[in-house]
């Protein structure tokens, strides 16, 4: 699947020659069989009436458009109302359904971290995530390494994200082997009391959402995701 | 091991995880939006276990070797291929047809 | 309605290698676990998996497991020495009616 050489008739020059990328730079040629095969078979799908090219544009568009700022403003809802947050805990489709997010068909089950307890999300199977949240995955939750290692080895795994934890405190992992979508509640970082829930939310990386890593501090790092 | 399915990963030994940031390729994302559409309903022509169940059917060659989302393109052939949505033959003609294109060509998608 | 077992109850995982599309990852078939969750009943993935109805559905409970418990087949290994993980820690997974049996 991997071989080079569908590239034989194509001239690949990186900065000449490709006029047409100057309004998308970001474009490259398809040079693998998987990546001709996307266009084949998308062709195909779009002659027979099957999906629209607009669909597909449309599709992509709403999946960028859905990122880790959705789960932060649950966080940062959680954080600041403790009433949503018994909600949320205990109901987690309806809870994120209060603030306009939609988990079709899917257990949406909050996770909340503690002193004592701290959860960590993996897919040992495949790569569930809990999309409608948190847009589409990173590459290394979808990872052989991440995906094998994170149920036999959590505590060296969180080390390779920055993240040490006390022996005090209970590493659970939980893998997404079924029809359940898990957010993780990250702790709220201390002194945080004044902040607005619009400030909250910035201190909501994706990764405290999907266990790999804490919330970040006050004065810390904010989340650019 | 042949009792371990090639998708069924928990506890195998891996290497450190490389956990920087990647921006989907243009493929990419159509890939993962042909997929999401085609289980839409009102068409819903496969459900997400037979998309799991068809990438663990890969060869385990083809399992390991292969990027998440050339996984899933070849699950998408496989599954519309099984349906009876598309012929196998139309696929390698289109596929052949598109490989001979020019370069540039391939990148248009004003449809 | 919590089906075939309650919160707090003793499992251990089937140790099966049935062929097909399943959702027990090996690692924990045979394992013993507590039973810390019921999710309601979801349609059975290894019939969806093969354009069936999915029907009867399933309960589906997550099912909490030590570490040492899941890698106890790791004769010798000293859980906290090794740093990969703590005596307390454990993994959790989601796993149908039909794969736990009572102990």
């Amino acid at each position: 699947m991997s071989s080079h050489d569908n590239t034989q008739d194509h001239h690949h020059g990186d900065a000449a020659g490709h006029d047409h990328t100057t309004f998308q730079p970001d474009l490259k040629e398809p040079t693998e069989d998987w990546e001709f095969l996307e266009i084949a078979l998308r062709e195909l799908l779009i002659e027979k009436d099957i999906l629209s090219s607009r669909e597909i544009q449309d599709e992509i568009e709403a999946w960028e458009n859905k990122s880790p700022e959705g789960g932060a403003k649950i966080v940062a809802r959680a954080w600041t109302d403790d009433a949503y947050r018994q909600r949320l805990l205990a109901d987690g489709n309806a809870a994120v359904g209060e603030l306009g997010f939609t988990v079709e068909a899917l257990k949406l089950v909050a996770l909340e971290n503690t002193d004592k307890l701290h959860h960590m999300i993996v897919c040992t199977l495949c790569s569930c995530y809990p999309r409608p949240l948190l847009g589409v995955p990173p590459l290394w939750y979808k990872s052989r390494e991440y995906r094998s290692r994170t149920v036999r080895e959590p505590r060296a795994v969180l080390k390779e994200f920055g993240t040490e934890l006390p022996v005090t405190t209970e590493v659970r992992v939980v893998d997404s082997t079924a029809d359940c979508r898990y957010l993780v509640i990250p702790r709220r970082p201390n002194g945080t009391e004044g902040l607005s829930e619009t400030a909250l939310a910035e201190l909501v990386s994706r990764d405290s959402m999907i266990g790999t890593a804490e919330a970040f501090g006050l004065g810390g790092k904010r989340n650019t995701l | 091991m042949t009792d371990r399915a090639i998708s069924d990963l928990g506890g195998l030994t891996g290497g450190p995880i490389d956990i920087s940031e990647h921006q989907p390729t243009l493929s990419e994302r159509r890939i993962d939006a042909m997929m999401m559409l085609l289980r839409k309903k009102p068409q819903a022509f496969w459900v997400t276990d037979e998309n799991r169940r068809t990438i663990e059917s890969l060869e385990p060659k083809a399992y390991e070797e292969s990027a998440y989302y050339e996984r899933w393109v070849l699950a998408i052939r496989a599954l519309l291929i099984e349906k009876s949505v598309l012929g196998e033959a139309e696929i390698e003609a289109k596929l052949a047809e598109v490989r001979a294109r020019p370069a540039g060509y391939t990148r248009e998608d004003q449809r | 309605m919590t089906g075939p077992h309650a919160i707090g109850e003793t499992v251990r995982v089937s140790a099966g290698l049935p062929p097909g599309h399943v959702r027990t990852p090996l690692f924990l078939r045979g394992r013993t676990g507590v039973v810390i969750r019921h999710f309601g009943d979801f349609p059975n993935p290894e019939r969806l998996a093969y354009g069936l109805s999915g029907l009867p559905k399933l309960h589906l409970y997550q099912v909490l497991f030590r570490m040492d418990e899941a890698w106890a087949d790791e004769v010798g290994k000293e859980s906290v020495e090794d740093g990969t993980y703590a005596p307390g820690d454990t993994v959790a997974a989601d796993i149908y009616e039909t794969w736990l049996e009572p102990l």
